[in-house]
């Protein structure tokens, strides 16, 4: 138990101080970096309550792919010029700062929610319900009660990540004019009469090739 | 003083381990290099050595003793930290790769998730890498591997759903011992041809090259890398693509399980077996690098978006619908 609530206390300060650290230092890459390193210790801690499916489906999912693309965005774009507009200029300053605050507030409120909910059903926080039994593995007992007791959650779910998905798509999608791109099924299907002429050229005056 | 022991038991058990796979490593570069020049008719390093075996020492004490020259303009820890990831990746994966019935460093339930996890980490130390150079080559070089091994990723994980479906285990000892009947190379052969060109390209070897396409980016992230740092990016991506011909004989040609389970071939331990599964895997990924020219970027990811996923996932519900109406889904 020593070892077990040492390695909890590592993971916990870790994730915390990384937390901090995201939004606290000044390089942006480098709070990503730190949210990296958040979401790897929040997998530990998942993993050592037993729920180890959903610990490495963390990190695959947001590790592997949603911070490689937070990754991406913040070294394209030049965050420290934005972000000198946005706090430096009198006229535009005001259109995010309050969006930002709202959602904060609610994502605040939210968590006082859930807080609170340990309070009023205390068996939700019991360590023995949490705990996973020996004979059926957490990956199965997850995949019973997936499919049939939160089937529709499940499905709805899924079909709001299918529309942002495409709704993503809608918005940066744009058709180029002029683009001369290449058609593999074109290229494959040519044939010899099409691409070569033979002609019979005469001497002193040569073959005009229209084009 | 019984946790100590303990300790010291798990260290022998990990060296154990890691010793005899980075030893590995040094002998498939040249491996690597021997199988490239038979194809194109050369003799390839033979001279340090029998039959330059030792070449790659050779080489790794030439790169012990060079300098590591860090850029004045890069972000220096960022710079250090990202061939440390790399190789750090490259060797923890190995904990789960089942040799034999209970030759496993850690036999855990989510075997697969956590080598594909590993797997998924490994973007970062060349990500690291390329930015923290603060150069144009790195830097663009990082980023086209980015795209290329989260694009390729996506229908390894499907490809890896299928083989579940067959197994109904994360395990990765489960997923060899289903196999005991029929090897899943002849159900899924599809998905193994699959498996093996998405496994190139996530470990950036030719045909897929393009983060060090040395035509265009000179040597890609690892361009401002000298000494001790370039030859740890190099122990990784080898170890990485010895992991990938492990998870392939793991996934589709049986793991330790012997080709023919006959009177002799049984006294071979299946640790050898497995050992030749993955000399096989490793010898074709060494000929496909000398017989296939480098695709176009545009090309990579059209095959990976446009056909290898809906291809994949079009074989998941084949093998879903067939495993159901015949009545095979494996049972927990």
């Amino acid at each position: 138990m020593v070892a077990h609530a040492i390695f909890f206390y590592v993971f916990s300060i870790i994730a915390v101080i990384s937390a901090i650290m995201v939004t606290v230092s000044k390089n942006t890459v480098h709070s990503v970096f730190f949210l990296i390193l958040d979401f790897i210790s929040i997998s530990c801690l998942f993993i050592m309550i037993g729920a180890e499916f959903l610990g490495m489906i963390m990190l695959i999912v947001y590790v592997g792919a949603v911070a490689v693309l937070f990754l991406f965005v913040v070294m394209m774009l030049n965050v420290a010029q934005q972000k000198n507009q946005w706090f430096n200029s009198e006229s535009t300053t005001s259109s995010h700062i309050p969006v930002g605050l709202i959602i904060s507030t609610i994502i605040f409120f939210e968590l006082i929610i859930v807080v609170g909910g340990w309070k009023y059903k205390p068996e939700l926080s019991n360590p023995n319900t949490t705990q996973s039994s020996n004979e059926i593995s957490n990956t199965h007992s997850l995949g019973q009660v997936l499919y049939t007791d939160y089937i529709h959650i499940f499905q709805i779910s899924g079909m709001i990540l299918l529309i942002a998905m495409i709704g993503a798509i809608v918005l940066t999608f744009r058709r180029r004019e002029g683009l001369k791109t290449q058609s593999y099924l074109r290229q494959i299907s040519r044939e010899r009469s099409e691409g070569i002429e033979v002609l019979e050229v005469q001497s002193n005056k040569g073959v005009k090739i229209d084009d | 003083m019984e946790y100590i022991n303990l300790v010291f038991e798990e260290v022998y058990k990990i060296l154990f381990l890691l010793v005899p796979v980075l030893v590995s490593v040094a002998m498939i570069v040249w491996l690597d290099r021997r199988v490239w020049a038979f194809v194109q008719k050369r003799q390839g390093p033979n001279v340090v050595g029998p039959f330059g075996l030792l070449q790659s020492l050779a080489d790794a004490l030439k790169y012990i003793f060079k300098e590591i020259i860090i850029p004045a303009s890069s972000n220096k820890i960022i710079f250090i930290l990202a061939p440390i990831i790399t190789m750090t990746l490259a060797l923890i994966a190995w904990a789960v790769i089942p040799f034999g019935e209970d030759q496993v460093l850690a036999n855990i339930n989510v075997g697969i998730l956590y080598i594909f996890a590993v797997s998924s980490l490994g973007v970062y130390g060349i990500i690291m890498g390329g930015w923290a150079s603060n150069s144009k080559y790195p830097f663009l070089g990082s980023i086209r591997s980015a795209a290329q091994m989260v694009s390729y990723e996506v229908s390894i994980g499907i490809i890896i759903i299928n083989v579940l479906l067959c197994v109904g285990s994360l395990n990765l000892s489960d997923i060899v011992l289903a196999q005991q009947n029929i090897w899943f190379i002849i159900p899924l052969f599809p998905m193994f041809v699959i498996f093996f060109i998405s496994a190139l390209a996530e470990t950036n070897r030719p045909p897929f090259d393009l983060p060090e396409a040395e035509a265009e980016l000179v040597a890609g992230y690892q361009t401002e890398y000298s000494g001790m740092m370039y030859a740890m990016f190099w122990l990784g991506e080898y170890a990485n693509i010895l992991l990938m011909c492990a998870l392939g004989s793991i996934l589709f040609l049986g793991g330790w399980l012997s080709p023919i389970d006959l009177y002799p071939f049984d006294l071979i331990p299946g640790a050898i077996w497995l050992i030749l599964k993955i000399l096989f895997l490793f010898i074709l990924f060494a000929l496909v690098k000398a017989v296939v020219p480098r695709y176009r970027y545009d090309q990579l990811m059209r095959l990976g978006w446009k056909i290898f996923l809906p291809f994949s996932l079009t074989y998941v519900v084949l093998t879903a619908s067939y495993l159901f109406y015949f009545n095979l889904l494996p049972t927990p």
